[in-house]
């Protein structure tokens, strides 16, 4: 089932004419807050930030510039480095590595003459890396200018290039080139029961706030974004606050692997929004946000059109009649690439404005969060589950899944299998199940959950998705026997490196000491030190680090060397210990300067 | 004051503690000390080092940060939290340029005082050597980023006391690092006094006075004759003019 959303392409696609920073803080009512929307809107409509744009906006915000630059610096697609007119940055997912990234990114390199990472000398393309789009079930990917474009192939790569040369403006490139695709391959309770838009909001009002919520209690249902934590006690603990409560909606899937969310918000975006007000209607919230992850603008368009009809249809907004009247609305937050800011306390930094750095807890943010005000952020999914619920009822939900881990989950599905795609399962289905419905063969490993998750081997793909075995926020990554592990565990331990946001000591520097530790492991220049290290680090990581990137960044290094230590042990040379560099090639500009190149002029390398 | 003081067991000792007082604080107050970097008792603890992980209820758990808790039980001195201490300050160690034979502060740095404090043989990891040019722009400030450990103590100083903004972080990961609030990035460029308190509170050789160096010999520093656990800890409490600043 495949269906075609064109959603907004076009629109992103225009940007944003030139503009004065003026005229743009005005257009964000010179709000602190909006300080990430404002330099987004900026790199859009000139594709750089330059010190003096730093100034004028820190200025107009009455912000110190330090701390303008500071916030500009942390996001991925805000950040300083040269940047050329097209900007095209691949995704590293190894979903997309898997399906011939790296051939094609070469091709596109090869075509201007450029290395990765730089720009052409007639400042008109740069060619980067990023972290996992969200299409894995149609990649490999890319970002232009922030527009991705799925489904690579030499012949795209081949357009794409033609349309650089000629310097076309983004909004004139074929619109042939954009699509995305919703790959639903299997709808349950979830994605099978329709909805009528106001339905469940009067089903909650006829009821009242109350049962409601106990009705939502009575079916268990767990946060669906990673941290299963109860949804009716977190909207319970919010309803019980004092205080202007605040609802968030977390669409910030950025778990590589992941894009369930992408799928619920482009086909099932009134059943999401439903949910949304309903859960600040039981919390007593007047006010809410989107928080949409930077990777997804194409969506934004949709996403207005759609709270626009709720509006007019009188769901949304100072007098939603199924509710009695009662007042909630909410604005889009989109999001400048970072990983962590999918984690509660950290999107409620960027929600105002600042450095997406994880809080120290407590106080939660059910009592203290966005501006010191009680905010319940919720999933996407369990956001959607949450209205279906209210209007069929907690047995409803019970009637699939276990007795511990109550109703359906969306598995994002991807890599080696026939089928990738959105597969909606009960609670409780076993990984092998999962892997025959997709159409894989000859599996070799499976990360359920992503990079945090857990690596599988072949011998475990009877355990079963749920609470109280394999949990999983949704992503289901599959590598077939011709895969190396080790080369997986690498991408993953970059993927971290790259997200980790640095407040403390042991993901920082932890994450980065991994990644290139297992850079020398694929390269072969490992050694059993580095085998030793690997397992000590990610202790070091899971024990003390502040939140939970840390707490699971050495979740893949832990798996692989318990599940696939053999593979350490044929890749680490005997050596306890290898020279960092080598000593003979270090010597060459001095050999060069010298002319010289007899046999003393060379130094053998010492081994141990 | 009120009948009944809160206590938790600290290492098989009882410790009181006032509400609101973090695992930290309170053993501070009680002449314990806990190896630390990024806390500094004139600021709100932010817990970004690491270095004060104790063990509460089978987690580690930032002391710094962690509120006191009647009854908890608290872990510090094993050899599994030594381990994990150790680890850090090899990390802090690892990721950026120290050299401490040629540093102006050594003997007075808390860096290398908590690395000697835990039994620090070595940086272990292969280093890291950032590219981290220091500014030399101010007439009487020298900053030298190679030593930066990210504790943000001067951030905090400049922000909270100074009302300046001198000192600001920016960039993530292992690219974090620290800059000041001026257009051309250069300290000079700022408005930052010598009486201000972000001058004072590095803990290790970042922000130095020019025209000062070796002013106090080496083997007369801070935590040249006593370890940093006596000179900020137990001593400190039974005499408070020999507290670090």
């Amino acid at each position: 089932m495949v269906s075609d959303t064109r959603v907004g392409c076009t629109g992103l696609r225009g940007g944003m004419t030139t503009t004065t920073i003026d005229e743009l803080l005005g257009r964000h009512g010179r709000d602190p807050t909006r300080l990430i929307q404002i330099l987004r809107d900026l790199v859009l409509a000139q594709n750089r930030i330059t010190p003096g744009d730093l100034t004028a906006i820190a200025a107009g915000l009455e912000l110190p510039r330090a701390r303008v630059q500071g916030v500009a610096e942390f996001y991925a697609f805000l950040g300083s480095g040269p940047r050329g007119r097209y900007h095209v940055l691949f995704s590293d997912n190894i979903t997309d590595v898997m399906a011939g990234s790296g051939a094609l990114r070469q091709r596109l390199l090869d075509a201007f003459d450029l290395k990765l990472g730089a720009v052409t000398p007639d400042g008109r393309l740069s060619v980067g890396l990023t972290s996992c789009t969200g299409l894995c079930d149609q990649g490999p990917a890319l970002l232009v200018n922030w527009v991705p474009i799925p489904r690579l192939t030499p012949a795209r790569i081949g357009a794409i290039s033609a349309l650089i040369r000629a310097e076309v403006p983004l909004a004139e490139w074929p619109e042939n080139l954009f699509p995305i695709h919703a790959h639903i391959e299997r709808r349950d309770l979830l994605l099978a029961t329709p909805l009528v838009p106001g339905q469940a909001l009067a089903t909650a009002f006829a009821v009242g706030p109350d049962a409601a919520l106990a009705t939502l209690a009575a079916s268990d249902l767990r946060g669906r974004g990673g941290a299963a934590f109860p949804a009716a006690q977190k909207l319970a603990a919010c309803r019980a606050t004092e205080g202007a409560r605040v609802i968030v909606m977390n669409a910030d899937e950025g778990e590589p692997g992941t894009f369930k969310d992408r799928v619920l918000l482009s086909e099932y975006a009134d059943l999401v929004l439903e949910g949304m007000t309903l859960a600040a209607f039981l919390v007593g919230a007047h006010e809410g946000f989107i928080y949409l992850r930077g990777e997804y603008p194409f969506l934004i368009p949709h996403l207005e059109a759609v709270l626009a009809e709720r509006r007019r249809q009188g769901l949304l907004g100072p007098h939603i009649a199924p509710l009695g009247g009662y007042a909630f609305d909410l604005q889009i937050h989109v999001g400048a690439g970072a990983y962590v800011c999918g984690e509660e306390s950290a999107l409620i930094e960027a929600l105002e404005g600042k450095r997406g750095i994880p809080r120290n807890r407590p106080p939660y943010p059910v009592t203290h969060g966005y501006l010191g005000r009680p905010t319940a952020v919720n999933n996407v999914e369990t956001l959607a589950a949450l209205s279906l619920i209210v209007q069929h009822g907690a047995a409803w939900w019970r009637s699939r899944g276990t007795p511990r881990s109550t109703g359906t989950k969306l598995h994002s599905v991807s890599g080696d299998v026939a089928r990738p795609g959105v597969y909606e399962l009960p609670l409780g289905t076993s990984v092998q199940e999962i892997l025959d419905l997709a159409g894989a063969t000859h599996t070799h490993a499976v990360q359920v959950g992503g990079p945090s998750g857990t690596l599988l081997a072949a011998n475990e793909f009877h355990r079963r998705v749920a609470f109280e075995d394999l949990p999983s926020a949704g992503a289901l990554m599959v590598f077939d026997s011709s895969r190396d592990i080790l080369q997986i565990v690498s991408n993953f331990a970059r993927f971290f490196a790259h997200e980790s946001c640095g407040f403390c000591t042991p993901c920082r520097v932890g994450t980065t000491l991994v990644a290139q530790m297992m850079d020398r492991l694929t390269t072969d220049r490992g050694t059993r030190r580095d085998v030793k290290d690997l397992a000590r680090v990610a202790h070091l990581m899971r024990t003390s680090s502040q939140c939970g990137l840390g707490h699971t960044a050495g979740n893949p290094i832990r798996d692989a060397l318990e599940k696939f230590r053999p593979a350490f042990a044929q890749v680490a040379s005997l050596h306890e210990f290898l020279p960092m560099f080598d000593l003979d090639a270090s010597l060459a500009p001095a050999r060069e300067v010298t002319g010289r190149e007899d046999d003393e002029a060379h130094l053998g390398q010492e081994g141990p | 004051m009120s009948a009944h003081t809160s206590t938790f067991t600290f290492d098989g000792r009882e410790v009181p503690f006032e509400p609101g007082q973090s695992i930290l604080q309170a053993a501070a107050a009680a002449a314990i000390y806990i190896p630390h970097l990024c806390y500094h008792r004139d600021f709100k603890p932010h817990g970004s080092c690491r270095v004060c992980v104790v063990k509460v209820k089978g987690h580690m758990v930032a002391g710094c940060t962690t509120p006191a808790s009647e009854g908890d039980i608290v872990e510090s001195d094993t050899p599994e939290i030594a381990d994990i201490r150790r680890n850090l300050v090899q990390f802090l160690f690892t990721e950026g340029n120290h050299f401490c034979p040629s540093c102006e502060q050594s003997g007075a740095c808390k860096l290398q005082a908590v690395g000697y404090e835990l039994g620090m043989l070595s940086p272990h990891y292969s280093p890291i050597y950032p590219d981290r040019p220091i500014d030399a722009s101010h007439p009487d400030v020298l900053l030298d980023f190679n030593r930066c450990i990210l504790c943000e103590l001067c951030v905090r100083a400049s922000g909270e006391v100074d009302g300046k903004f001198v000192f600001a972080l920016a960039g993530r990961g292992i690219t974090k690092h620290l800059i000041v609030n001026s257009e051309s990035g250069r300290l000079v460029d700022t408005d930052l006094a010598l009486t201000d308190k972000a001058m004072d509170v590095c803990p290790v050789g970042v922000i130095l006075h020019k025209r000062r160096g070796f002013a106090v010999p080496i083997g007369q520093r801070r935590y040249d004759q006593r370890p940093i656990s006596e000179v900020d800890g137990a001593l400190a409490q039974a005499d408070p003019k020999r507290r670090a600043p």
